[in-house]
C-alpha cells in the first residue's frame, strides 16, 4: 500500500499543482466571461508577458521587488488592454470582440517574439518557491505545496469580495443584467476594468507559481495553459468562480493520470474528450445553473 | 476576384457577366505566362507562392464565411477538417515505390497504392498525375466531409461560444490522434508525409509541348469551389442558411429544419475546408499535424473578419493581402536595413509586431471588415458609373440651358 | 477619423510595396548561371532563429558568420567575388518552411546551407530541388533529408549511427538495462532518433520504454515519474533545447539520480545553465568537443564577445557549441563547392559537390553516394554541474 502511495504521489502532486496554476488564470477568464460575455484569448498571453516581465526586471533589480512589479505591471498591462482593445467595441456584435482578443494575442505573442529574439528566456528562481523538499518519498519544490494553498486563500478571498463588498455587489448585477444595472446607476465601466484587475493579478500570481516550476518562458508559453485554463472554466460552469477552481484542480489531476498511465500521447486530447462530454451532458458546466455566483 | 451575386438580369449586369469572364481569362493566361513563359526574377519567384497560398486561403475563407457568416454557427474547427484533408489527399498520393521510404518506421504503411499513379499507368503521366490529384482532393473533401458530419450530430446542438469550443477541441483530438503511433501505418505517426503528387508536378502537355500549371491549378480549384458556395449561397438553401442566422427562432417558425440545415452547412463547409487542406499539402510538399493548431484557425478567421463576415468577395480579397503581406511585402522590415540605411530595431519579428499591429487597426476601427457583408459587384460598379455619367450629362445640359439663358 | 486611418494604411501599404520594389529590383533576373552578381556571390542560410529550435539555429549562424568574416571573398578564375550571407528563419516550424525557403531562393543564392532540425529540411527540400539550388544539411541529422535526393548534401552524422553510438554508450559506459526514452510528438527528428536508438538498444539487449510528450508541454513531472517508476535506469531524452532544459530543471527537483543521455540538440550552453550546481549526470553525443582546435576557438571567442548581438545569440556567454563550429566547417566546404564549380551557378555547384573534401575544425568531410559526410565517430561529453564546462569524455564510435 505504502509503495503504491509513494509511486503515485509525484502524479498527484503534479496534478494539484498544475491544476491551482490553471486555476489562477481560469479566474480571469470566467469572471471576464460572466461579465462581458467575452471569450479573453489574450489571457493567457497576459500570463506568459506576466512570465517575461519577471525576466527583465530580475536582470537589474533584486528578486522581491520584481515581485511586486509583476503584479503591478500585469494589472496595468490587462487594463490597457481592456481601455484599448475591448471598450470602442462594446456596441460592437460579440464576434467583433472575440476577434479583437484573438488580435490582442497575437500581438502580445509577436511583441514578445520580437523582444525575446525567439529564445527561450529562462526564469529567475525565487529562493522560496524552489527550495527543494521532500514529501514521504517524493522530492518536490516547494511552490508544488505553496500553490493550492495560495490558490485557495485567494479564491476565499475572492469570493468573500463578491459576495460581501459593494463591488461585489455590482459585479453581481453587472453579470446579471448589462443594461438594467446601468440604469441602476453602477459604474460599468469601472466594475469591468475591476474585473480585469482580480483576473490580471491572478493570472500574475499564476505565472510566479507555473513559471518556478517550469522555468522557461516562450513566445507561446501562454497558449496551452490558457486553453486549458478556459477548458477548465466551461467546465466548472464558465461564470462560476468555484466552478472555475474545481474544473482547474480536475483537469490538471486528471492530465497527470493520463500521463501516469502512459496515454502520454493523448494528454492534451483528453482534456478536449472532457469539455465535449461535459458540454454535451451539462452544457452549461458543472456550476453554471448556479447564477448567484456569477460574476 | 471578379466574383459577384446573381441579381435581377439588368443590362449591367449581362455586362458584368461578360466582364467578369474577360477578367478571368486574362488572369488565367496571366497566370498560365507566370508558369511558363515570364522568366524568373526575385519578384516572379515571390509571386508565384504568395498566388499558390493565396488562392488556397481564400478557398479555406470562403469555407469557414459559409459557415460564420452565411450561417451564423460559430466553428473553430477548420484547422481539423483541413487536417484529415491533407492527409488523406497524402495519403492516397504517395507514389507505391516511395512508401518504404516514407514510411520508414512502420514497415511501408497499409495503403500500398498511388491513385495518381494507377491512373499514370492507363493514361501516360502528365495526364494522370492531373486527374489523381483531382480525385485525391475531392477524396480529401468527402473524408473530411464524413468527419464533420459525425462530429456535428453531438456538436450542433450547441449554440455560440459552446459551438466554438467544442470545435476547436474536436480540431485538438484529431490532431493528437494524426500524431498517435497507433494509427501510424497509416498517418506515419509524428513523421512528415512526403513525396506526394505537389502543384510542381502539375503539368500539361498539348502537342509536344509540356506546360506547367503551378499556379493555375490551385486558382482553378479554388475558383471552381468558391463558384459552388457563391451559387449554394444564392441558392433556397443559402437563403434558409441566412434566415437561420438572422433569427433561429424565426426561421424555424417559417417551417426550416434547423438541424438539416445546419448540418448541411457544417458538412458542405468542411468538405471545402478539406480541399483547402489537400492543396495546402500540395503547397506545402509535406504534410504533418503538428502546424494545422488553433492559431491556424484563429488566422483564417481574422482573414475572414479583414475581408467582412458575410461577404464572399472580401474573403477572397483579405486572403490574398493577409498572404501577401505575412509572406512577403513586410519581409524587409526583418532585414535589418532599410533602403540601404541601416535601422537597429528592424530585426527578426519586426515585420509580425508591425503586421499585428495593423490587424488591431483594421479590427478596432474598421470592425466591419473591407467589404462588410456587401459583394464586389461589378454590375453596382457600372449602375453608378452610368449614374455618374447621367449626372455629369445633366449638369452639362443645365449649364448649356444656363448659357442659352 | 476613419478616412484618414485607411489612408494612413494605404499609404503604408503602397510604401511597403515601393520598399520591396526597390529592395529586389537591383538584383539582377537569374537566368541560368547569373547567380553571381556583379562579383558578389550569395551563400542562402536556412535557419530556424524563433520556435523550439530557435536557440540552436543562432548558434550555428554564428559559425558561418564568423567565418564569413574570416573569409569573405572567394576567387574563381582569378577573379575576386565577396561572398554574401543571405539568412532566413524557418521559425521550426515545418509549415513555415516553405515559404522561407522561397524567400531565400528569391535572393539567387548559389548553394543553401541549413537547417537545424531535420523537420524543417525535409520540408524545404522539395522547394530547393524544383528551383534547383544544391542544399547542405550542417546538424540536421534524420536520414530522410538526404535519401532519395541529388540536392542534398550534409556534413555530419547520421540518426541510425548517432542512435547506436548512444545505445553502445548506454550499454558499455552506463551499464543500462532499461532505458526510458522520452520525444516530442510531431517532431521528425525526436521521432526518428528514438526510433534508431530502441533499435540498436534492443539489439544490444537493452529494453526501451517509449513515451512521446505534446508540443508545448512543459511539465514534465509525471514523464520522470513514470521512468522511475518502470524502473528504468537511464533516461534518454532527444529533444529540443527548449524542452531539454525543463527536464533538466524538473529531474533535479524530483531528486532524479539515474543518468540523462542525449543527442547532439543538449550541446548547449542553455543545457549548462540550467544544470549548472544540481546533481545530476548529462551525457551527450555531438560533432565536436572543445580544445580541438585552439586557434579557431580563440579567435571566434574573440569575434563573439566583440559584439553583443553575436553574445546573446550564442546564449550570453563565449562558450562554443559544436553546431557553431559546424556552421563553420560547413561555409568553408561551401566556398570549396564554388571553387570546384568554378562558378556560382547553382547547378555548376550541385554538379561540383559530390567530390568535394574539406578538412575542418570538426575533422576531414567526404560526401558519399547518398551525399552524406563520411563520419565514423562522435564525442561524448558531459556535463560538469561544478564548472559549467562539457568535460570530454570518449571518441565512440559503431564497431
Amino acid at each position: 500500500m505504502s509503495e503504491l502511495i509513494s509511486a503515485n504521489l509525484p502524479y498527484l502532486l503534479a496534478g494539484i499543482s498544475v491544476g491551482g496554476q490553471y486555476a489562477l488564470i481560469a479566474i480571469g477568464y470566467t469572471m471576464v466571461y460572466g461579465i462581458l460575455r467575452l471569450i479573453n484569448f489574450a489571457h493567457g498571453d497576459v500570463f506568459m508577458v506576466a512570465g517575461l516581465i519577471m525576466v527583465y526586471a530580475t536582470a537589474s533589480l533584486p528578486i522581491y521587488v520584481s515581485v511586486v512589479l509583476v503584479l503591478v505591471f500585469t494589472v496595468i498591462l490587462g487594463v490597457l488592454i481592456e481601455k484599448v482593445a475591448y471598450k470602442p467595441l462594446r456596441s460592437a456584435p460579440r464576434m467583433s470582440v472575440m476577434i479583437s482578443a484573438i488580435g490582442v494575442s497575437y500581438l502580445l505573442q509577436n511583441c514578445a517574439l520580437y523582444f525575446t529574439g525567439g529564445l527561450p528566456q529562462i526564469y529567475p528562481t525565487i529562493p522560496f518557491l524552489s527550495k527543494v523538499i521532500k514529501i514521504g518519498s517524493a522530492s518536490t519544490k516547494m511552490v508544488t505545496v505553496i500553490t493550492p494553498i495560495l490558490t485557495l486563500a485567494l479564491v476565499f478571498a475572492l469570493v468573500f469580495l463578491i459576495k460581501k463588498t459593494k463591488i461585489g455587489m455590482a459585479m453581481r448585477a453587472v453579470s446579471k443584467d448589462f443594461e438594467t444595472s446601468e440604469l441602476m446607476g453602477i459604474k460599468i465601466n469601472n466594475v469591468i476594468s475591476m474585473t480585469f484587475v482580480i483576473g490580471c493579478f491572478l493570472a500574475a500570481v499564476g505565472s510566479l507559481l507555473y513559471f518556478s516550476n517550469y522555468p522557461s518562458v516562450i513566445p507561446t508559453s501562454g497558449a496551452m495553459p490558457g486553453l486549458k485554463a478556459f477548458v477548465a472554466a466551461v467546465f466548472g460552469g464558465i461564470g462560476s468562480v468555484p466552478g472555475a477552481v474545481i474544473g482547474a484542480f480536475i483537469i490538471g489531476i486528471c492530465e497527470n493520470i493520463i500521463k501516469g498511465m502512459g496515454l502520454t500521447v493523448f494528454s492534451d486530447a483528453f482534456t478536449f474528450v472532457l469539455l465535449i462530454i461535459i458540454l454535451l451532458v451539462k452544457p452549461t458546466g458543472i456550476f453554471g445553473e448556479k447564477s448567484t455566483d456569477k460574476v | 476576384m471578379g466574383k459577384k451575386l446573381k441579381t435581377k438580369a439588368a443590362p449591367e449586369q449581362r455586362a458584368s457577366t461578360i466582364i467578369t469572364i474577360v477578367l478571368l481569362a486574362a488572369l488565367y493566361i496571366f497566370l498560365f505566362a507566370l508558369d511558363n513563359a515570364l522568366p524568373t526574377t526575385p519578384t516572379t519567384v515571390m509571386l508565384i507562392p504568395v498566388l499558390q497560398k493565396g488562392a488556397i486561403y481564400a478557398l479555406v475563407c470562403v469555407s469557414m464565411n459559409l459557415l460564420n457568416g452565411f450561417t451564423g454557427l460559430f466553428s473553430l474547427g477548420q484547422a481539423g477538417f483541413m487536417l484529415i484533408g491533407a492527409y488523406a489527399y497524402a495519403i492516397f498520393c504517395i507514389p507505391a515505390g516511395q512508401h518504404a521510404a516514407v514510411y520508414q518506421y512502420f514497415e511501408g504503411g497499409v495503403v500500398q497504392f498511388s491513385i495518381p499513379e494507377m491512373l499514370s499507368g492507363v493514361l501516360g503521366e502528365n495526364a494522370g498525375a492531373f486527374l489523381g490529384a483531382i480525385i485525391c482532393i475531392i477524396i480529401a473533401g468527402i473524408v473530411a466531409a464524413i468527419f464533420a458530419a459525425l462530429i456535428g450530430i453531438p456538436v450542433l446542438r450547441l449554440k455560440s461560444d459552446y459551438l466554438a469550443i467544442a470545435t476547436l477541441g474536436f480540431a485538438e483530438i484529431l490532431r493528437a490522434f494524426f500524431q498517435w503511433d497507433g494509427l501510424g501505418k497509416i498517418t506515419n505517426g509524428s513523421n512528415l508525409l512526403r513525396k506526394y503528387v505537389n502543384f510542381h508536378n502539375i503539368k500539361i502537355q498539348i502537342g509536344g509541348m509540356i506546360y506547367q500549371l503551378d499556379t493555375i491549378f490551385p486558382f482553378f480549384i479554388a475558383t471552381l469551389s468558391i463558384l459552388i458556395i457563391v451559387l449554394l449561397v444564392n441558392s433556397s438553401y443559402g437563403r434558409a442558411f441566412k434566415s437561420i442566422r438572422d433569427d433561429e427562432i424565426a426561421a424555424e417558425a417559417m417551417g426550416i429544419n434547423l438541424f438539416k440545415h445546419k448540418m448541411l452547412s457544417f458538412v458542405i463547409s468542411s468538405f471545402f475546408a478539406g480541399v483547402g487542406g489537400a492543396l495546402l499539402a500540395m503547397f506545402q510538399t509535406t504534410v504533418q499535424a503538428a502546424p494545422f493548431r488553433a492559431s491556424m484557425t484563429y488566422e483564417i478567421l481574422l482573414m475572414v473578419v479583414i475581408g467582412g463576415i458575410g461577404s464572399i468577395s472580401g474573403s477572397c480579397i483579405a486572403s490574398f493581402l493577409y498572404i501577401a503581406c505575412s509572406e512577403w511585402w513586410l519581409r524587409f522590415l526583418d532585414s535589418g536595413s532599410f533602403m540601404g540605411m541601416t535601422v537597429p530595431f528592424f530585426r527578426d519579428g519586426f515585420r509580425k509586431v508591425v503586421f499585428s499591429v495593423v490587424i488591431m487597426i483594421i479590427v478596432l476601427f474598421f470592425s466591419r471588415g473591407i467589404m462588410g457583408d456587401k459583394e464586389l459587384s461589378l454590375a453596382g460598379m457600372i449602375r453608378k458609373f452610368k449614374k455618374k455619367k447621367e449626372v455629369k450629362a445633366a449638369k452639362v445640359a443645365a449649364g448649356k440651358e444656363g448659357d442659352a439663358k | 477619423m476613419k478616412k484618414i486611418l485607411a489612408l494612413l494604411l494605404a499609404g503604408c501599404m503602397a510604401f511597403a510595396l515601393c520598399a520591396c520594389g526597390t529592395a529586389a529590383d537591383p538584383q539582377p533576373a537569374d537566368d541560368g548561371d547569373a547567380a553571381a552578381s556583379g562579383d558578389t556571390i550569395t551563400i542562402g542560410v536556412f535557419e530556424p532563429q524563433s520556435g523550439d529550435n530557435g536557440a540552436g539555429g543562432k548558434q550555428e549562424i554564428l559559425g558561418m558568420q564568423y567565418a564569413n568574416s574570416v573569409c569573405p571573398t572567394v576567387e574563381i578564375d582569378g577573379k575576386t567575388y565577396n561572398v554574401k550571407l543571405a539568412i532566413a528563419d524557418n521559425e521550426s516550424s515545418n509549415d513555415k518552411a516553405v515559404s522561407a525557403a522561397k524567400t531565400l531562393i528569391s535572393k539567387n543564392p548559389s548553394i543553401i546551407l541549413g537547417s537545424y532540425g531535420s523537420g524543417v529540411s525535409i520540408a524545404a527540400s522539395e522547394t530547393f530541388a524544383q528551383a534547383g539550388i544544391p542544399a547542405m544539411g550542417v546538424t540536421c541529422t534524420n536520414p530522410q533529408v538526404t535519401e532519395g535526393n541529388s540536392h542534398y548534401f550534409r556534413i555530419c552524422f547520421l540518426d541510425p549511427f548517432q542512435g547506436t553510438v548512444l545505445a553502445n554508450f548506454a550499454k558499455d559506459e552506463l551499464g543500462a538495462t532499461k532505458v526510458y526514452c522520452l520525444g516530442q510528438l510531431g517532431n521528425d527528428y525526436d521521432q526518428g532518433l528514438l526510433n534508431y536508438f530502441k533499435q540498436a538498444a534492443e539489439a544490444a539487449g537493452i529494453e526501451c520504454v517509449v513515451e512521446s510528450f505534446p508540443e508545448n508541454n512543459s511539465d514534465f513531472n509525471s514523464y520522470l515519474t513514470n521512468a522511475k517508476n518502470q524502473g528504468c535506469d537511464v533516461i534518454f531524452a532527444p529533444t529540443s533545447i527548449s524542452y531539454a532544459q525543463l527536464i533538466v530543471e524538473q529531474a533535479a527537483a524530483q531528486g532524479i539520480t539515474m543518468p540523462l543521455l542525449a543527442p547532439d540538440t543538449w550541446d548547449s550552453n542553455v543545457i549548462l545553465g540550467a544544470a549548472q550546481g544540481k546533481n545530476l549526470e548529462i551525457y551527450v553525443s555531438t560533432f565536436y568537443a572543445e580544445g580541438g582546435d585552439p586557434d579557431f576557438e580563440a579567435g571566434i571567442k574573440e569575434w563573439i564577445n566583440a559584439d553583443s548581438t553575436n553574445l546573446s545569440n550564442n546564449g550570453g556567454n563565449d562558450m562554443l557549441a559544436a553546431v557553431t563550429v559546424m556552421g563553420y566547417d560547413a561555409y568553408f566546404t561551401a566556398l570549396e563547392a564554388i571553387k570546384a564549380a568554378g562558378s556560382a551557378d547553382p547547378a555548376a555547384v550541385m554538379a561540383a559537390l559530390p567530390s568535394v573534401t574539406y578538412t575542418g575544425v570538426s575533422g576531414s568531410i567526404a560526401f558519399d553516394e547518398i551525399g552524406d559526410a563520411v563520419r565514423d565517430s562522435a564525442f561524448i561529453k558531459t556535463a560538469n554541474v561544478t564548472d559549467n564546462v562539457w568535460d570530454f569524455v570518449a571518441v565512440q564510435g559503431v564497431e
